[in-house]
């Protein structure tokens, strides 16, 4: 079976520095692939690069082809990346939010997803005519994810989901991700909280300083002494 | 002075401020959008008064041919930028927008312009000669400069306008023009008269106000253009293209440039530069509104729009002058109000 997503060396250099050194890795169909490590060792800039967002060299395939060249033409192949930032529209209320998200789409998809994802996250449906700029730090992420799905997307990319967020939200954001894999969608999530991660990811691949350290099936990594030692802490 | 002469210029005033209105709001627009200060805006001005003047003596107006020019341009940009990775479905699209478009329009002028038309058709086609050329001056000018600092865009637009100006007088030649009102006579209001032109344009101006209200809050590509405003990133990411809504940005621009052309060409002499100064007090309100609120330009150009008719009254050799005064204490107040904050 052909994979999904595939970076074959992937180099990220912002002026003179270098990193990303060369990253590569693929990833399934219907799978949660999870990339962690500490910050400010690239997994930002590595979703960043997949999504066309910064410039990077080295070869992107999606769905067995060079993927699209533009931010745009990705989200129309049905890629969408939620950032870290939310990047969401303040200004404007939280339905203009959504349904901008599904502005690919037809109008008949468009209100059919949005009434769905209402009654996926009923904290959003409450807040429709509200500003997304006033919400609160855990409901402007549901509605990043929200808005994200309203593009109908085979590939999500998250970064960072849990930034912020209270333990209790992490995990109802995390348990929404898995749901998302049962119905089919495959994620690349970046995350720093790798214990979160880990109990919901397929595959893991361990990130220091630009380059991939460590692979392997979540639930071994997630057993590995180097990774238990540095990112998840002995005492767990 | 006496109250008929304070209710002229407050008539004037008015009418004016209307179309300064207008011109501030699309240049409010295409900054938000695209963050291009739009300083060739008043050249649209004066290509549809100028269009308009000549159809109505039954000639052919330059810019229908100057239109296919921008077309052709346009059209070689997009081959040139095609190069590596032809693309049918893009280049049937571009001979569409770029040389099918600009050739019917100037096919339907030249059949059109002999005749003897009513005055809304001839209004009408000033429209469509001359609001296409908005997406062909995004093309061939700003596209290719999408991610460009504000600093280069604006100098990229004084550049544009000099072009621009250039061009009209190459094809309008330096006479000045006027064109026959929409419709004549007036109406008392009162013991005070109100020619019919002035209606026409605060009822223009009025529907375009209402017109992009309902464009910017009812229709998703306007739900588009004000995400592209707040969240440049965040529109990219939901699949929203810089061009779709740059091109759109572009082409509002110029059609509300033609409609203020189409208004003002009757009551003032246009010339191929007259465009720049209208433009200018349209940017005077602009600015006051901080190159970000609608209702704050529409009230700012009435302003403006008084200022000046009041200033002509009793100091008509300053009142150019005084008119552009009004934007050094809003920039003072605004320097010491706002943050700073670095270009990014």
């Amino acid at each position: 079976m052909s994979l999904l997503l595939e970076l074959r060396d992937i180099r990220v250099s912002y002026g003179k520095a270098e990193v990303l050194h060369g990253v590569s890795f693929g990833m399934e169909r219907g799978k949660i692939v999870t990339v962690i490590g500490a910050n400010g060792a690239g997994k930002t800039t590595l979703l960043n690069a997949a999504m066309g967002i910064v410039p990077s060299t080295g070869t992107i395939l999606y769905e067995g082809a060079a993927v699209p060249a533009t931010v745009e033409a990705r989200v129309a192949a049905g890629m969408c990346l939620v950032s870290e930032k939310r990047e969401l529209f303040a200004t404007m209320s939280v339905e203009d939010n959504m349904e901008l998200g599904g502005f690919l789409r037809s109008g008949v998809e468009r209100a059919e997803t949005l009434a769905d994802l209402y009654q996926r996250f009923p904290r959003l449906a409450e807040r429709r005519k509200q500003l997304a700029g006033t919400l609160s730090g855990g409901e402007r992420q549901m509605l990043a994810l929200a808005r994200a799905l309203m593009s109908r997307p085979r590939l999500l990319l998250l970064d960072e989901p849990s930034l912020g967020l209270a333990p209790r939200i992490v995990a109802e954001i995390l348990g929404i991700v898995s749901e998302l894999r049962m119905a089919g969608v495959s994620i690349l999530l970046v995350e720093q909280n790798a214990r979160a991660a880990l109990e919901i990811a397929d595959e893991a691949h361990l990130m220091e300083l630009g380059e991939i350290r460590r692979s392997g099936p979540a639930a071994s990594m997630a057993a590995d002494p180097a990774v238990v030692e540095s990112y998840l802490g002995t005492g767990a | 002075m006496d109250s008929t002469i304070l209710a002229f210029l407050v008539q004037d005033g008015l009418t004016n401020g209307a179309i300064y209105a207008l011109l501030g709001l699309a240049l409010v627009l295409v900054f938000a959008v695209t963050r291009v200060i739009f300083i060739p805006q008043g050249e649209f001005v004066a290509y549809g008064a100028l269009t308009l003047a000549l159809l109505d003596t039954g000639r052919m107006p330059g810019t229908a041919l100057l239109l296919l020019c921008f077309g052709l341009a346009a059209f070689l940009l997009d081959l040139w930028s095609m190069r590596h990775r032809p693309r049918i479905g893009e280049f049937s699209r571009s001979v569409l927008v770029n040389l099918v478009l600009p050739v019917a329009i100037y096919g339907a002028t030249w059949i059109l312009a002999p005749m003897q038309l009513n005055a809304a058709v001839k209004a009408l086609l000033t429209m469509a000669i001359v609001a296409p050329m908005g997406l062909y001056v995004y093309r061939i000018a700003y596209r290719p400069l999408a991610d460009a600092s504000v600093l280069v865009l604006l100098i990229t637009s004084v550049g544009v306008h000099l072009a621009m100006m250039g061009l009209g007088l190459v094809f309008f030649g330096a006479e000045g023009l006027r064109a026959r009102p929409l419709s004549g006579g007036s109406f008392m209001l009162g013991f005070l008269p109100i020619p019919a032109q002035a209606l026409w344009i605060y009822g223009c101006t009025i529907a375009a106000m209402v017109g992009l209200y309902v464009f910017f809050e009812k229709t998703l590509l306007g739900k588009a253009l004000r995400a592209t405003a707040v969240n440049r990133l965040g529109a990219r990411l939901v699949g929203v293209r810089t061009q779709l809504t740059g091109g759109t940005a572009f082409i509002l621009a110029a059609t509300i440039g033609a409609v203020s052309g189409v208004l003002i060409a009757p009551i003032t002499t246009i010339y191929y530069d007259t465009g720049f100064l209208i433009g200018l007090k349209g940017f005077v309100a602009a600015i006051i509104g901080g190159l970000a609120s609608f209702p704050v330009t529409a009230l700012a150009a009435l302003g403006v729009g008084l200022v000046e008719a009041f200033a002509s009254f009793f100091a008509s050799n300053f009142k150019e002058i005084i008119v552009f005064t009004l934007i050094i204490p809003v920039l003072i107040w605004r320097s010491l109000t706002t943050d700073h904050h670095e270009e990014d």
